[in-house]
This record gives C-alpha cells, sequence and structure tokens, in this order.
C-alpha cells in the first residue's frame, strides 16, 4: 500500500519549530509518514535527506526572514538532482509580495500563519505526484 | 535504460531509496529486482540497537556510525518508529539525532514506520537490509522502535545485538524478567552521567552471574552517548563479539535464523495478501467472520474451512 511520505524540515538558523511540529502532527493524523528532522538544516542536508527517504512532499518553515534564500536554494537543489516530482510547500512568516517569486521558483504554495491544518492536508493530498 | 537492481548494486543513492519504497509498499514489480540482488548480499554486518523509549538509541547509532566512517566503512542506518493504529501515519523522528550524517556520502539513512508489524520491526526490513548489502554498505545499523519487554525481533535479523538501558527503570527483579532481557550480545547502560548507573551496573552483572553454561559474559558498556563518552570502549567489544561469533560458528546460525525469518515473512505476506484478496478468499472470509458472529460457525471450523480451500 502507497502511503504519501513527507519530510518536514526548518532550513536555516531559525529556533522555532513548534508551528513545523503542529503541522508534522496533523499530517501523521492525516495517515502520511512524516520524516521530521528538527532545526538547522541546510539545503545541501534536506536535499539528500529527501533523496534517501523518496519523499512525495518537502514541506519548510521558516520565520526567520531569510526564506527567500534557503527556501529557492532548496528548490534549486532538488532541482539539480532531478526530484522534480516532489512536491514542495513552504510556510512560516512570508510577507505576501515573496509568495509570486517563491512560487516561480517552484514552492508550489505557501501557507501564511493562521492556515488551518486540514488545509494543507487536503492541498497535500490533492497535489502529490504519486 | 540501466536496470534498478544495477543502479542499487552501484550504490546510487536514489535507486537505493526507490528500491526500498517499492518493497514497503509491497510493490510486485519489486520482487524479480530483489530476486537479482540476493547474490550480492551476506557481505554487511548487522548490528541490531533496541531499548526503551528515550534511552538515546538514535544518538548512540549516531556515535557508532561515525566511529565506523572513522574507519572509512559504508554504513546503513534504518530507523523505525511507530506507525499509527488509529490513522496510519507515522512520525519519523530518529533522523534529528543524525543531522550530521546526512551529507556524507558513505552514509544511507533511512526511516519507517512499523505499518502494523508487532515485534518492534517493520515487515519489509529484511528487504531493506538486503538492499542496503548490496549497495555495498559494510555496516548496517537497525534502530527498532522503543521496545517494552517483549518485542526482540530484531535478535532474527542482526548479527549482533545491542540493548540499551538507562538508569533507574526498576529493581533487580526486571533484570531477570524473560524477554528483552534475553536477547542482548551487549548491553549498554547509556546516559552514564545521570545518576543510579552503578546500581544498574550491579544488577546487570548479578543477573550475569545467575546465567550458567555460557561460553561468553555479556559484557556490559556504560556510555554516555550524548557526550561522546564510553563509544571507543563500545565499538570495541562489538568487534570482539564478531570475532566470537566467527570462532563459534554460530555466525552460520544466525544467518540461518535471519533467511528462515525472511522466508516465513514472505510467505505470511503472500497467504495474507492472497487470503484478503477480493477476487480470491475474501467473500469467504467474510462468509465466516458472519457466520461465527451468529453463534452458527466457531473460529476453529472457520479456519479449517479457509486453509481447505488454500490447500485443496
Amino acid at each position: 500500500m502507497k502511503k504519501i511520505r513527507v519530510l518536514v524540515a526548518k532550513p536555516g538558523l531559525d529556533g522555532h519549530d513548534r508551528g513545523a511540529k503542529i503541522v508534522a502532527r496533523a499530517l501523521r493524523d492525516a495517515g502520511m509518514e512524516v520524516v521530521y528532522t528538527g532545526l538547522h538544516q541546510t539545503a545541501q542536508q534536506i536535499v539528500n535527506t529527501a533523496i534517501q527517504e523518496d519523499v512525495d512532499v518537502v514541506g519548510l518553515s521558516l520565520l526567520s526572514g531569510a526564506h527567500m534564500t534557503l527556501f529557492i536554494d532548496v528548490a534549486m537543489l532538488l532541482k539539480e538532482k532531478q526530484m522534480d516530482e516532489v512536491l514542495i510547500v513552504g510556510g512560516g512568516i512570508i510577507p505576501e509580495e515573496d509568495v509570486p517569486a517563491l512560487r516561480k521558483a517552484g514552492i508550489a504554495m505557501v501557507f501564511g500563519p493562521g492556515t488551518p491544518v486540514e488545509e494543507i492536508v487536503s492541498y497535500i493530498k490533492k497535489n502529490v505526484k504519486q | 535504460m540501466t536496470d534498478l537492481s544495477t543502479k542499487v548494486i552501484d550504490g546510487d543513492q536514489r535507486s537505493i531509496a526507490r528500491l526500498i519504497t517499492l518493497v514497503e509498499n509491497n510493490a510486485a514489480d519489486a520482487v524479480e529486482t530483489m530476486k537479482k540482488i540476493h547474490p550480492h548480499t551476506g557481505n554487511a554486518q548487522v548490528i541490531g540497537i533496541t531499548g526503551v523509549m528515550g534511552s538515546g538509541k538514535s544518538t548512540l547509532i549516531f556515535e557508532i556510525a561515525l566511529a565506523y566512517r572513522a574507519e572509512g566503512k559504508k554504513v546503513g542506518i534504518i530507523a523505525i518508529d511507530p506507525t499509527s493504529p488509529f490513522s496510519g501515519g507515522a512520525l519519523l523522528g530518529d533522523r534529528i539525532r543524525m543531522t550530521e550524517l546526512s551529507t556524507d556520502d558513505g552514509v544511507f539513512i533511512r526511516s519507517m514506520g512499523t505499518r502494523g508489524m508487532m515485534g518492534g520491526l517493520t515487515s519489509a526490513l529484511y528487504d531493506v537490509v538486503e538492499i542496503l548489502d548490496a549497495a555495498g554498505m559494510q555496516i548496517i545499523l537497525i534502530e527498532t522502535v522503543g521496545v517494552g519487554q517483549d518485542e526482540v525481533d530484531i535478535v532474527k535479523i542482526a548479527d549482533t545485538t545491542l540493548v540499551v538501558l538507562v538508569p533507574g527503570l526498576g529493581d533487580s527483579v526486571q533484570t531477570i524478567k524473560a524477554g528483552l532481557m534475553e536477547i542482548a550480545d551487549i548491553f549498554v547502560v547509556n546516559k552514564a552521567d545521570k545518576p543510579g548507573v552503578e546500581q544498574t551496573i550491579a544488577e546487570l552483572e548479578s543477573m550475569l552471574d545467575l546465567v550458567r553454561s555460557l561460553d561468553r559474559r555479556i559484557p556490559i558498556v556504560a556510555t554516555s552517548a550524548k557526550n561522546k563518552k564510553g563509544i571507543k570502549l563500545l565499538s570495541s567489544k562489538i568487534t570482539e563479539h564478531q570475532e566470537y561469533l566467527k570462532k563459534s560458528n554460530t555466525f552460520e546460525t544466525r544467518r540461518r535464523q535471519r533467511y528462515e525469518a525472511e522466508l516465513v515473512e514472505i510467505i505470511r505476506k503472500r497467504l495474507m495478501d492472497f487470503i484478503f484478496d477480493e477476487k480470491k478468499l475474501k467473500t469467504t472470509v467474510d462468509c465466516c467472520i458472519d457466520q461465527i458472529s451468529k453463534k452458527e460457525l466457531d473460529p476453529y471450523s472457520a479456519a479449517d474451512q479457509i486453509l481447505g480451500k488454500i490447500l485443496k
């Protein structure tokens, strides 16, 4: 039986992981296998983990403001490793005006503060490529 | 296109990961590839690490892996966490303690959910060990789920089993209970920076004093994985155990046990698939369950009926 595998990662130096943990828990309760790697991940570490764990989705959480560098680094590196079919989503404190550039870079969806977890679950279920 | 088995044997990380997903999902496509890789297996040293939840297994594995990497050996790590019996989902969090290894090309880490398997392991584990072995991993470290007293299946697959304990888990009676305490090739008392470590070791020693007819006394190693203490001693005890296995011819026996367990698991899975296959026996099974609940049939006679259909 195929299960949706998701990597939930916190890139960079941001130390706030409550949101990431709540999302990880919600995805678990929706029947997904969630690989949680903890804080302070580099783009290289996130992408290597995504390869080894053969995940369908990479979820990035960032509250430090470095998303324009770090989210895009992860997306580029995934592309470079031919992980094109991986669905990339992001969340955290992301200003509206940054979203178009992030989407262009390959972040399929950005979830802001206050997003109900059900919305994230149903978005992933609808858009994951399996 | 190059065959998946060839790429796995070449150690291509993406292909290893893909094949693991295939065997986990029980996909029929994996069978042919698994057949092709089997001749390339048998070289890896398999070390099982088991113990209670929160005893520091992941941190310990990280340190053991570093020690083998320093020797230039390739390391595969399989980290198992529980699958929810309610949602079927799982939170796989063992990599948190192993972050530094994720950019090392000589290490392959895979997190797995138990997916309904009892005994602290996951059903695809035998396959995953074969895959990592064929891919050239010289050392395979398996982290079981955090276990209670009874999840001991790791012995069926590991060459060396480490049972990880921590100070302050109970009195000396706990050490003479059956199950977990019987499967150790090496006892590790982790978190040795915490109070009570001397007592835990003393209780283990006196438990071992009661064991007769052992040609090898099980070593007890105190570690503090977080502070990188005791790891050298632990590595040397693992090596000693490997040498003991080879000298005492126990190695062959253990490997045979693993293949037996693997074979039984494959047969079990195939039978279960057959019994619950919509097209084959599902209707019969459902009908039996109806009759059992109406007391028209008892479960034993129902089992005879179902088995009769398979064996005829």
